[in-house]
């Protein structure tokens, strides 16, 4: 029995074999129950020790860009202050809102959390998917994520808070714009890779998707930076403008399962990019596939810390015309230059691609991808750094009855 | 423009990651290290300690090792508590009168000592109330006699507010090594109160700009007006 | 059937994040779009103009250390000037040249807390923020060195300066006037040409050279619109004159030239740092005079160029040890004539930067 297990891998269909091996003929719907609960608990358990270990991982982070360090003090290196934040969370008062909808406050932290972890149900780590072995894996990532926009109106609308109601509905409106160019940027893959399942695009990737379509990497990374509320798009939670947003009102438990959403964001961000665009677990060598995506993930994860790190957030109007005027062109043309190269270079009978062709779709593509991102930039980015010549004003001038030195009219910086 | 200006900002972000020299965080009062930061700080080698104290070196190397750490201070800062001399100190009270805040409390009584120059009297009371005073340092600018100096250090928090007045007892008992702030006898004999070890007071007889003038002396001026 | 909306009037409470200290603001929405905003202070008051009435003219110094906190050295600086106009003390060279090197360091303090804290309200995470208090620690520890205090300094005196800086004070200046200008350009290579920077302060909050000399504008703020005003330079007092430097003036008068402002000021300050160390001659650094100043009747206004704006006491004296009345120009409060202008029509995420682009310290504003 033990070699059934090893050999059919710790899947759901190992599991499910074992156990249907196992129990006699009518409890079949007993082995599917214990393997479904058996890889829920190992997967659930996993990905939130892999959130609690990542906020320790961003606080140090973020700690050394900014010259000091992070949480060092409880447990080697800081280590147990997830678990010190946990149990201040969970010590803290419960409230509720007076005259707040007490269903919907409850229900709108789940509404984040499932929806996070369900998408990690989907990925594979490994030669296949973990849980669950959907062939519409594509469709269903992007359907997924998109559930958390009902929970960040849910969190704002029940709070019964104006603070909290003006954060929701920027966030929604926020949220709804980035979604286009997200499942946008998927079409590309689709095409790219002839499937929509998850496993087919990782096996598809002879050359990681990265080379082969730049400009959806961008858009894709984005529109999911945003679509998680990461900086610079983060105003949902906006901490320095009207108090916190959506999660004003919410404390103890519910706090934290909020927060764990918000940690969890970028791990699903670079989870989904290391799958669609880097090739997921296939490398080299001796390293086991799973070992593979834990480092392309975490370069991704260290690039949106990075950005987190540096740059000031945009203002929501901004943001939503960045969407539309920026993001969604690029994917249209992304998805426009992928079908015209496809349909060229498929073969005719089997469909498929072979890896010569995506070389020379790379080729393409980048030239592409440098020329509409210099258009698109050129429209957009009108906010050059022009500095007009100052003139000072006749209204008052200190030198009005002395002569001026020559250079006291420019901004000059020079220091002699 | 087209982004550059975002790349420069990113390159500024990690020049400050990786540079040590940008790492400027002070850990007071403890510093964790590691097993060569232990070694260090021991004086000895890292495979040394790891024969001879093997708990500590473990814990070092889980990064739970701490050496502790003071930050660093120059002489001449303002510190929260004071120096008092009261072999100096004639209870003339101009401190009092000068505080701003009016935190200083001094009774005196006849002592009838040195009554020609001006009488040296009794301190009854000399209460400073730390947990208002704003260490502006005006009470040492005005001493006459250099009796009062501001003291170096800060670590003066106690669990009650009534603790934090200082009396005459504690005033006396407290450990002479005063802040150079406006006492250039002391900078002048480069007395830094943070580097000077326990049993390295200034006494009484060193604290002051200028010794006592004999009666002669004070006669001499006395002639002249 | 048309959708009825209806304006949102918001407490931006006296405690909050991004007001600058103890502020409150009502402002009134139309989603996002601001109609009105009143601005309501009080809140610091601590009624240092009345206190001033009770102390002597040396306890004073101490009380106007606090007023605009983060630039203890100006406030000082301007209130000994006064009392000084008043009674008629001269002060020695020295104690001039150590006066305006206290007062550029405290100017650059001063702008580095205004650019971190106008970024850290654009939302960048708190970084450029630590990165400008890693450079103000430098500065605050010279300050230590002179006057034994970091923020409360006290440090000047009618007829003076209170000490002279120790030997080890100009080695640790020189290094700081050298690395410094590096420092400013590493700050604008992160900040000035951000794109999102620009994007969210670029044409945004202006203000014209006419609307900030009928609301009696000074500082950068007043700089910034194009308008050619500088104590240093139109009323030269201390050192000033001796030394050699560039007012910077903006071209547009919006939040961008505002940061913009600030950081050329900051390096202009380097440069009068350095001129002035190199000018320095050794010296008495406070005039002789009684330890309890009692000037002549009178009154007597002064003023000098503080990070904020133009900072002035007026005080009238009578005889006596302490003043009979003293009043506090202060800049912050002054600057704050204009705010309903600068925000009504801006959406709320502006508000908050614009308001921070202002700089101004509660101490101040409330006294």
């Amino acid at each position: 029995m033990e070699a059934t297990v090893l050999k059919a891998g710790f899947d759901f269909t190992g599991i499910y074999g074992f156990f249907d091996d196992l129990l006699p003929e009518s409890l079949d719907w007993l082995a599917y129950v214990i393997a479904a609960v058996i890889l829920g608990a190992v997967l659930l358990n996993a990905i939130i020790i892999s959130t609690a270990l990542y906020t320790w991982f961003e606080r140090r982070v973020l700690g050394r860009f900014q010259s000091r360090m992070g949480p060092n003090r409880w447990g080697p290196f800081g280590l147990f202050q997830p678990l010190a934040d946990l149990i201040k969370l969970m010590t803290k008062e419960d409230t509720i809102p007076e005259g707040a909808d007490r269903p919907v406050f409850t229900l709108a932290p789940i509404v984040f959390l499932v929806p996070a972890l369900l998408v990690f149900s989907v990925l594979p780590f490994h030669s296949s998917s973990f849980i669950g072995k959907l062939n519409v894996g594509l469709i269903f990532i992007i359907a997924i994520t998109s559930v958390n926009t009902l929970g960040v109106f849910m969190a704002g609308w029940a709070s019964r808070n104006k603070y909290a109601m003006l954060g929701a509905m920027r966030g929604v409106a926020m949220l709804i714009s980035y979604e286009v160019p997200m499942g946008l940027a998927v079409v590309g893959i689709a095409l790219g890779a002839g499937t929509l399942s998850l496993s087919g695009v990782v096996l598809a990737q002879n050359i990681p998707f990265i080379l082969v379509m730049p400009l959806g990497f961008i858009v894709f990374i984005t529109a999911a930076s945003a679509e998680m509320s990461r900086t610079p798009f983060d105003i949902i939670e906006a901490d320095s403008e009207l108090g916190a947003g959506y999660n004003t009102e919410y404390s103890g438990i519910k706090f934290a399962l909020l927060q764990l959403n918000e940690f969890m964001a970028p791990l699903i961000v670079a989870a989904l990019v290391t799958t669609l665009f880097l090739s997921g677990w296939r490398g080299w060598g001796p390293v086991p596939g799973p070992i593979w995506f834990v480092i392309k993930s975490f370069v991704i994860v260290l690039l949106l810390l990075w950005v987190r790190a540096t740059w000031p957030r945009l203002r929501v109007d901004q943001i939503m015309g960045f969407a539309w005027k920026g993001l969604f062109p690029l994917a249209i043309i992304n998805i426009f230059a992928m079908a015209v190269e496809f349909q060229v270079l498929r073969d005719d009978t089997t469909g498929a691609l072979t890896t010569g062709d995506l070389w020379i779709m790379a080729a393409a593509n980048w030239i592409i991808t440098i020329v509409s991102l210099a258009v698109i930039a050129n429209v957009l980015g009108q906010r050059k750094l022009r500095r007009p010549e100052p003139v000072p004003s006749q209204l008052a001038n200190m030198y009005a009855d002395r002569p001026a030195p020559e250079s006291a009219t420019q901004l000059s910086g020079e220091v002699d | 423009m087209y982004g550059l200006g975002l790349a420069k900002g990113l390159v500024v972000t990690f020049k400050n990651l990786v540079m040590p020299s940008r790492m400027v965080a002070i850990q007071y009062p403890d510093r964790k290290v590691g097993l060569l930061g232990l070694a260090k700080e021991t004086g000895t080698n890292p495979l040394a300690l790891l024969f001879k104290e093997p708990g500590q070196a473990l814990k070092a190397m889980a990064g739970m090792a701490t050496v502790s750490e003071r930050l660093p201070q120059h002489a001449r800062f303002r510190g929260e508590e004071f120096t008092w001399y009261e072999q100096r100190c004639t209870g003339c009270a101009s401190c009092a009168k000068y505080c701003p805040l009016g935190i200083i409390e001094i009774v005196t009584s006849e002592s009838g000592e040195q009554v020609q120059e001006g009488q040296k009297y009794n301190i009854d009371v000399f209460d400073i109330d730390i947990g208002r005073c704003m260490f502006c340092g005006l009470c040492v600018e005005a001493c006459p006699y250099d009796a009062l100096h501001m003291g170096s250090g800060f670590e003066e928090g106690t669990y009650r507010r009534a603790d934090l007045v200082i009396n005459k007892e504690r005033l006396m008992k407290a450990p002479k090594r005063p802040s150079t702030w406006f006492r250039p006898q002391l900078a002048a004999a480069h007395f830094d109160p943070h580097k000077a070890k326990e049993g390295q007071d200034v006494e009484w007889s060193d604290a002051g700009r200028h010794e006592q003038p004999t009666l002669e002396e004070q006669e001499d001026k006395w002639a002249k007006r | 059937m048309p959708i009825k909306t209806e304006p949102v009037t918001i407490n931006l409470g006296p405690q909050h994040p991004s007001t600058h200290g103890v502020f409150r603001l009502r402002v009134t929405f139309d989603g996002e779009m601001v109609l009105d905003a009143e601005p309501i202070v009080g809140y610091l008051h601590r009624g240092t103009e009345k206190l001033a009435e009770e102390r002597n003219y040396v306890q004073i110094v101490t009380l106007t250390d606090r007023l605009d906190y983060v630039s203890a050295m100006t406030n000082n600086l301007a209130y000994v000037r006064t009392v000084e106009r008043l009674g008629n003390i001269d002060v020695p060279e020295r104690a001039k040249y150590l006066r305006v090197i206290s007062a550029e360091l405290n100017r650059i303090a001063s702008h580095l807390i205004a650019t971190g804290f106008l970024l850290d309200e654009l939302g960048a995470f708190h970084t450029p923020l630590v990165y400008c208090f890693r450079e103000r620690e430098h500065i605050l520890e010279m300050f230590e060195m002179l006057c034994g205090a970091r923020i409360t300094v006290s440090y000047m005196r009618p007829g003076g300066v209170l000490q002279d800086a120790p030997e080890d004070f100009w080695p640790r200046l020189d290094d700081f006037v050298k690395t410094m200008p590096g420092y400013i350009d590493e700050l604008e290579g992160l900040i000035t040409e951000n794109e999102i920077v620009l994007a969210r302060t670029r044409d945004v909050g202006i203000i014209t050279a006419e609307q900030a000399i009928a609301g009696s504008i000074t500082g950068p703020v007043l700089r910034s619109t194009g308008v050619q005003w500088d104590l240093r330079k139109a009323e030269p007092h201390e050192v000033y004159d001796r030394v050699d430097f560039d007012i910077p003036i903006g071209s547009v008068g919006d939040t961008y030239d505002r940061y913009l402002v600030r950081v050329l000021e900051m390096r202009q300050s380097v440069r009068i740092i350095k001129q002035c160390v190199e000018q320095i001659a050794p010296g008495p650094v406070r005039t002789a005079g009684p330890f309890v100043i009692r000037p002549p009747v009178g009154d007597a206004y002064d003023c000098t160029e503080s990070p904020k704006g133009e900072l002035g006491f007026y005080i009238v004296s009578d005889g006596g040890i302490s003043p009979y009345r003293m009043h506090i120009r202060a800049p912050s409060f002054i600057n704050l004539t204009l705010l309903r202008e600068m925000l009504v029509g801006w959406k709320i995420a502006d508000l908050v930067v614009i308001f921070g682009s202002i700089d101004i310290v509660l101490g101040e504003v409330d006294r």
